[in-house]
């Protein structure tokens, strides 16, 4: 079973790596390569990324020509998707225990800043 | 026909070598790029079975152009029993009448020559070209290059193929050019070889800072085309250049993945034979008095490389260099450079006069390596705060995971106490 797990962060909330002391930006840092190693070397990671700022975002739709008319991203967004995580696990329980580790990356401090981590179970396509 | 056994190993490195002096022998007959292509795919895809198992030919290439051209033959008979006579009727006809296939065509140096000027033509887009010379001149399979370039296979199976398709529509002739445009033809092979040694020296995306098989595969290509055109003092520089970069490889990441900047690299883990043949390289190339912008730009990666410390780097030297750059083209990057250089040997403050004007260019205004640049400068004149703005301002617009990390660290850092400033 393959799911998606997406890490959300709050805008202006606690997740603002840019003011962290370094040894706490270090930390976060370590933790997230060597989460992605141990799924890799789990044999459960399909693949992983890490999205740009959202201040580089924007939002497009078409104009009644088909061209691409862009905003910035509205200011209301609360959150915004840092990244995500494809797992191939045994079980949903499975993905939700790694969702939970992820949550746990460290803070400030070193304290965990508890992430919402959401998980969403990939489609399969039709048998061909 | 044999003549020894083969392993596995030896027999990929050795189709590595030949794949594109076959498909350059094969396109030399029958002018059709997509169906040379598949034909040379399926003679080394033979020769991967069968040598193994029963031996080296006794000549491989001959071998494999042999079966490539006999494969063709096939294709183009049983076009013309099909009635599709504009099928054949790029194919040398006579060649189908009577196929002198047993015949050990003679190498032709230019027909490789001729291959790469093909796949690197202007009229492709950059990542279709990279990805059809990787393809036909550097015999890697398609998987190979999709995990290079972190694709899907079939992703990248369809960008070659549109590539090969594209080159057919815009009859883009297998020849060398014509003088005229031979060196803007050059140019565009250099290059396509240059992204090639970027993408794997600096990986564009991802968390891996450097996908070294694409470094090494793009060196590779340029010691080929040096053999090509031994005379040709850029095409030397380019060589150079690739080397006297890569020879700060294991020296350019730490144990964890993370940016190490040139100033503060371990040299002892450079590689000195890389650094010694790059220099040398350059030294002959800039003797010859035909000065390009890869042997100014090798010139500069060999004061870096021969300063045994970070302190020694001969910054006049290099700034001198820089200058002449500039005067060769606007190059909003060299400028950047320049005014690094400018910082090294005049102080900060004459480095950030001239980033100023780069603020009011569309090329590079709003790029996180101009924030990162200014950062810098304004962190060596002291005044803190500024730079850590510009560095946080970098990280959030860079898409190198490594890169932002670095900038990061660098916004967070404590700043160097009193006793610590002198030693630097």
């Amino acid at each position: 079973m393959k799911f998606m797990l997406m890490m959300n962060t709050p805008i202006g909330g606690d997740y603002q790596i840019m003011s962290w002391p370094k040894q706490d930006i270090e930390a976060h840092i370590a933790f997230m390569m060597d989460f992605s190693r141990q799924l890799a070397e789990a044999g459960e990671l399909v693949g992983a990324e890490g999205l740009s700022s959202p201040s580089q975002a924007k939002l497009v739709r078409a104009d009644r020509n088909g061209y691409p008319v862009t905003d910035g991203v509205f200011p209301e967004s609360k959150e915004f998707l840092a990244g995500y995580w494809i797992v191939d696990v045994e079980s949903a329980e499975r993905a939700y225990a790694i969702a939970a580790a992820a949550s746990l990356a460290p803070g400030v401090g070193g304290e965990p800043l508890f992430l919402n981590i959401e998980v969403r179970e990939v489609m399969s396509a039709p048998p061909a | 026909m044999t003549s020894g056994f083969a392993s596995g190993a030896q027999v990929g490195h050795l189709l590595r070598e030949l794949a594109p002096q076959v498909l350059g022998a094969v396109l030399h007959r029958f002018r059709d790029l997509p169906a040379c292509e598949d034909a040379v795919q399926d003679a080394l895809l033979a020769a991967t079975v069968q040598w193994p198992r029963d031996g080296w030919p006794d000549n491989p290439r001959g071998w494999l152009i042999q079966v490539a051209l006999r494969r063709m033959t096939d294709q183009v008979r049983s076009a013309i029993a099909r009635g599709r006579r504009e099928a054949a009727i790029a194919a040398d006809v006579s060649l189908v009448v009577a196929p002198d296939l047993y015949h050990e065509p003679a190498l032709d140096p230019d027909d490789t020559l001729a291959l790469l000027f093909m796949c690197c033509h202007p009229a492709l887009t950059p990542t279709s070209a990279i990805a059809l010379t990787l393809r036909a001149v550097g015999g890697l399979t398609t998987a190979e290059i999709a995990r290079a370039f972190l694709v899907p296979e079939a992703t990248m199976a369809q960008r070659i193929s549109r590539a090969k398709q594209s080159i057919q529509a815009s009859s883009i002739a297998f020849g060398l050019p014509e003088s005229a445009e031979r060196a803007e033809r050059l140019g565009a092979v250099l290059s396509v070889l240059y992204l090639i040694f970027n993408e794997g020296y600096t990986a564009s995306s991802g968390t891996e800072l450097q996908r070294s098989d694409l470094a090494n595969e793009a060196i590779r290509l340029a010691r080929l085309l040096r053999e090509l055109l031994p005379r040709d003092a850029e095409v030397a520089g380019l060589l150079a250049l690739m080397l006297l970069t890569d020879a700060r490889r294991d020296a350019r990441t730490g144990p964890h993945g993370e940016l190490v900047p040139l100033d503060e690299q371990d040299r002892s883990r450079w590689d000195r034979a890389a650094i010694a043949e790059g220099v040398a390289l350059v030294s002959a190339a800039l003797s010859r008095g035909s000065i390009g912008p890869y042997q100014l730009q090798a010139a500069i990666a060999a004061v870096h490389d021969e300063a045994r410390h970070a302190r020694d780097t001969d910054w006049p030297q290099i700034l001198a260099l820089y200058g002449v750059l500039l005067r060769m083209g606007d190059n909003p990057v060299v400028r950047l450079n320049h005014a690094i250089a400018t910082a090294m040997v005049h102080g900060p403050a004459a480095g950030l006069e001239l980033l100023a004007p780069l603020d009011a260019d569309p090329r590079i205004r709003g790029s996180h390596r101009l924030d990162a640049v200014s950062a810098h400068l304004l962190e060596r004149r002291g005044d803190r705060d500024a730079a850590i703005a510009l560095y946080r301002s970098a990280a959030t617009k860079t898409t190198s995971i490594p890169e932002r990390n670095y900038l990061l660290m660098r916004a967070a850092r404590e700043p160097p106490s009193r006793a610590d400033s002198g030693q630097s």
